[in-house]
């Protein structure tokens, strides 16, 4: 009689669940994992290697291209290290659009998660559901910056450009009548903050909704209940960050513990799981949605009443306007020296972290003072997460495998860089 | 209508096969006509019930859904869609994998849809309305809707691959659950009527609304929907397919005509569940004013055949049906297997043990209004 | 009574054959070109590790010898249902045994835990 052995697996990277290009390896008794081992590497771009080969700046747009579901949180993470080596800090009006659309970043971060987890769990109304809302948050940020994801909208001293009076709009199209169009378009009459301030008013409502759909659902509840605990102690060994630690109940925050930009100023809660599985960690992130909105709406009320600068008004960093330039020749050669040669950062060294909406975020860089960074080192929350896989999913079945993946909300960009 | 045909074929027969084959064949080629007029319908019916579940799960998620594709230029709000679809599967190629076992291959998809289809010719669609009227119509019913399961297997195995491995296996662990509940649940219906006759177990709801078996079986009911949302393998059971943890599964492997075989054939069983579901519990073709409104209503011209029992009310209830296996899939995520053979073993097979205890005894003692 | 059944014979077989000409209608119309790479089992763009059919641990076996004895009984409670009004309270208790047996054994297996799998 041949013997029973294990069977060895290739889950991804040709996979729905696999989340862009995970390829786990697979080791199985039956449907019950033995081991699990990811291999990542299919997503490498060299981010880092080609960001000592550019000017400080132009590296910016390769940050968005990292965890390209929260973009404007890794460019605050090495535009924070840039300022931190420049010493320089941007005005307070730059400081609080920054937390704004940190927050919003984290909404849709938070939203895609949540829609690909209950997807890959089964639940594919919520996919829809999330996107309905991230549609509204991702025309917030092309209203700043001109694009629905890779914004580059963070600059050293400050942000690209102050919020906009008015919204892009809906244009009457085969599939839409004017009459349809009108009614669309009805939240996006005024300025960019009356629209997020809308946006604040009802999301609190689609977030009951999606846990109508699924917090006190049976089959979510077993799904996810039990699912990958992990405790606190195991968490933090295993450099866990962000709503995985929270989730162990560890009360982690780096906008708390190491308060950066305004986030001392501003008033909310940090939420944490106490059982540290896949529902504990569920229940961590709907709860940062409710607190990132209570956060936007704080800065919303500030930037209504406090207009100002929004980037700092020093020409050797931040070229001059264009109607300067057009007419003055000292703007001409400042703009000219911007955007080929870029600026010397002096000789040091930084880490700098944010609070990612997946964890802890950070850009480590080294300036030999010249015009590129001698070295820089990210430090993606979702690589060590992976690196738990093993550890999370052992023991466990081949479906829950799928839910892991979803509950470390992994991106590939970020963990391949 | 029907001498007529056959007294038409009768004559046209006679002049081509021996006098003594002549009954027969005019016999077999009546039957060829009738199943003609029912499976016609049907085919339809499932190309337009995919239409119909991406309508329905399109606006429960918010979307439109299909409506671009029309006919002559016109969009008809995607009708197109179907047709177009199939002509679409029937070009693709069907991809033979290496190392699969081919016989087994091509027949797995044949093999599932065989089943589906065949369980029609003992439905009845309205009062003397059936194909074959037999007295084991409900054994047959419950043979063929096992039988499917063996379609999906053999596609799992004979793929050699294991996706559609593991495909298989979740397979037969789901209908090993199910199977006996599903069991029982017919076992109660056939104590309460006294009969296997599908016709007569549908003369034995007559009444009312409440005589209807969903209310006296109302366990059985949900066991045997619930049964048959597993069996069809739709969500939130869906894990011989699973999109998310073993890709598609068992058709992981399929392409073409093939893979569409078993799409044909998965909406097949779900049209025939619900169908079931309705002559079992809700009556079938009775109708639901039966025993409300005085009888002299029924003898209204046109409003009383409306008002009255017949094949609309089995379509109505058929549909509803329908509409609450694209619900189920639009709301709920997915059982991960061993819950689902927990929820089989454990929840349904206990429940409807007890059940049938008590069915049989008020049978027994022919506790009116439902048994006497 | 036998003559009832002919429409479900040509029935299964108009069912059967309605399968193979679709299928073959499928293999006339498409296009035929395979190459190594697609006709390589799916296993998320990697080689297979080793061949699908290997033996392994179901861990459902003692529940599937479970599942032959229920649908057993099944098979005879099916006949018992319909003349259940004919065979009296003699023949009513007998089931009644049969199905209490039944349960004791399925609660056995419950106890012993053959019903857990993970």
């Amino acid at each position: 009689m041949p013997e029973i052995r294990n069977m060895t697996m290739n889950f991804g990277p040709q996979h729905p669940a696999a989340h862009g290009v995970l390829r786990l390896v697979l080791e199985m008794d039956g449907e019950v994992i033995e081991r699990a081992d990811p291999h990542i590497g299919l997503l490498h771009r060299a981010t880092e290697k080609l960001a000592e080969s550019k000017p400080y700046n132009q590296s910016i747009g390769y940050m968005d291209r990292l965890d390209y579901v929260s973009e404007m949180a890794n460019e605050h993470a090495y535009v924070l290290a840039i300022e931190r080596l420049l010493g320089i800090t941007p005005p307070i009006r730059a400081q609080y659009i920054r937390v704004m659309f940190d927050e919003i970043t984290r909404i849709l971060n938070h939203l895609m998660w949540l829609g690909a987890h209950g997807l890959d769990i089964g639940a594919m109304t919520m996919f829809l559901y999330c996107f309905r809302e991230r549609e509204d948050l991702m025309d917030c940020y092309e209203a700043v910056s001109g694009t629905r994801m890779h914004a580059t909208y963070y600059r050293p001293g400050g942000v690209y450009r102050d919020l906009p009076d008015s919204m892009p709009k809906y244009e009457p199209s085969k599939w839409h009548s004017a009459k349809e169009v009108e009614k669309m378009n009805e939240n996006r009459r005024g300025s960019l903050l009356d629209f997020i301030e809308d946006f604040t008013r009802r999301f609190p409502e689609r977030i009951d909704e999606y846990e109508t759909l699924l917090t006190d659902n049976r089959i979510w509840k077993q799904r996810t209940v039990g699912i990958a605990s992990v405790s606190p102690e195991r968490a933090l060994q295993l450099g866990f960050s962000g709503p995985m630690l929270r989730g162990s109940g560890i009360e982690w925050d780096l906008r708390k513990k190491q308060p950066y930009e305004v986030y001392d100023r501003i008033d909310f809660d940090i939420p944490v799981g106490s059982n540290g599985d896949c529902y504990d960690r569920y229940l961590v992130r709907i709860e940062e949605m409710r607190q990132s909105n209570r956060i936007i709406k704080q800065c919303v009320d500030w930037l209504r009443n406090n207009p100002g600068p929004v980037i700092i008004d020093d020409h050797k960093l931040v070229p001059p306007r264009r109607e300067e330039m057009k007419d003055d020749m000292e703007s001409l050669i400042h703009h000219f020296k911007l955007f080929t040669e870029g600026y010397c950062v002096p000789e040091g060294e930084i880490y700098a972290a944010v609070e990612h909406p997946k964890g802890e975020f950070g850009v480590y860089m080294i300036s030999d003072g010249a015009n590129k960074p001698y070295r820089v080192k990210i430090r993606a929350a979702g690589f060590a997460h992976l690196a738990a896989m093993d550890e999370m999913v052992r023991g466990h079945m081949l479906a829950d495998v799928v839910a892991v993946i979803g509950t470390q909300d992994i991106v590939f960009g970020e963990v391949d860089r | 209508m029907l001498e007529m045909i056959r007294q038409m074929l009768n004559a046209t027969v006679g002049q081509i096969v021996p006098a003594a084959w002549q009954a027969q064949t005019v016999e077999v080629m009546l039957i060829v006509m009738q199943i003609t007029i029912i499976l016609t319908p049907l085919m339809l019916c499932v190309a337009y019930m995919v239409y119909a579940e991406r309508k329905v799960i399109g606006s429960i998620q918010g979307r439109i859904g299909p409506n671009r594709v029309g006919a002559f230029g016109y969009r008809l709000a995607g009708l197109g869609q179907p047709i177009a679809d199939a002509l679409k599967l029937i070009l693709k190629e069907i991809i033979i994998p290496t190392g699969s076992n081919k016989f087994l291959f091509v027949i797995a998809p044949i093999l599932s849809m065989a089943p589906a289809v065949a369980a029609w010719a003992v439905i009845p669609f309205a009062a003397d309305t059936v194909l074959a009227d037999i007295n084991a119509g409900l054994l047959y019913v419950l043979a063929l809707t096992s039988l499917a399961v063996y379609g999906v297997i053999i596609a799992g195995w004979a793929s050699n691959s294991k996706y559609a491995f593991l495909g298989a296996m979740r397979s037969a662990a789901q209908i090993v659950a199910y199977e006996i509940a599903m069991g029982f649940a017919l076992v109660g219906v056939v104590v309460a009527a006294g009969s296997l006759n599908l016709g007569q177990i549908i003369n034995a709801q007559s009444g009312s609304l409440l005589h209807w078996y969903w209310l006296p079986l109302l366990p059985f009911f949900v066991v045997y929907f619930i049964s048959g949302v597993a069996e069809t393998n739709r969500a939130p059971f869906d894990v011989a397919e699973g999109e998310s943890e073993i890709v598609a599964g068992f058709h992981v492997e399929y392409s073409g005509m093939a893979f569409s075989l078993f799409f044909l054939a998965e909406y097949a069983n779900i049209i025939l569940i619900s169908v079931l579901s309705a002559v079992l519990f809700l009556g079938g073709w009775l109708s639901p004013f039966e025993g409300v409104l005085p009888k002299s209503a029924f003898t209204l011209p046109v409003i009383g055949s409306v008002l009255g029992g017949g094949i609309h009310w089995l379509l109505l209830k058929t549909s509803l049906f329908i509409f609450v296996f694209l619900w189920l899939r639009a709301t709920f995520p997915r059982y991960r297997y061993d819950q689902i053979m927990r929820l089989g073993w454990k929840v349904f097979i206990p429940i409807t043990l007890v059940w049938l205890v008590v069915i049989a005894t008020l049978a027994k003692l022919q506790i009116t209004p439902w048994f006497n | 009574m036998l003559s009832n059944y002919l429409p479900i014979l040509i029935f299964l077989i108009i069912g059967l054959l309605m399968g193979v000409v679709m299928l073959a209608l499928g293999f006339i119309l498409s296009p035929r070109r395979p190459d190594a790479e697609k006709q390589s089992p799916y296993e998320c763009g990697f080689e297979a590790f080793e061949d699908a059919r290997m033996q392994f641990d179901v861990r459902y076996y003692l529940v599937a010898i479970l599942f032959i004895i229920f649908d057993l009984e099944i098979a005879f409670l099916f006949p018992w249902g319909v003349v259940l009004d004919q065979i009296g309270w003699a023949g009513f208790w007998a089931m009644m045994v049969f199905l209490g047996l039944l349960t004791v054994g399925f609660v056995y297996e419950w106890k012993k835990g053959a019903l857990e799998w993970e």
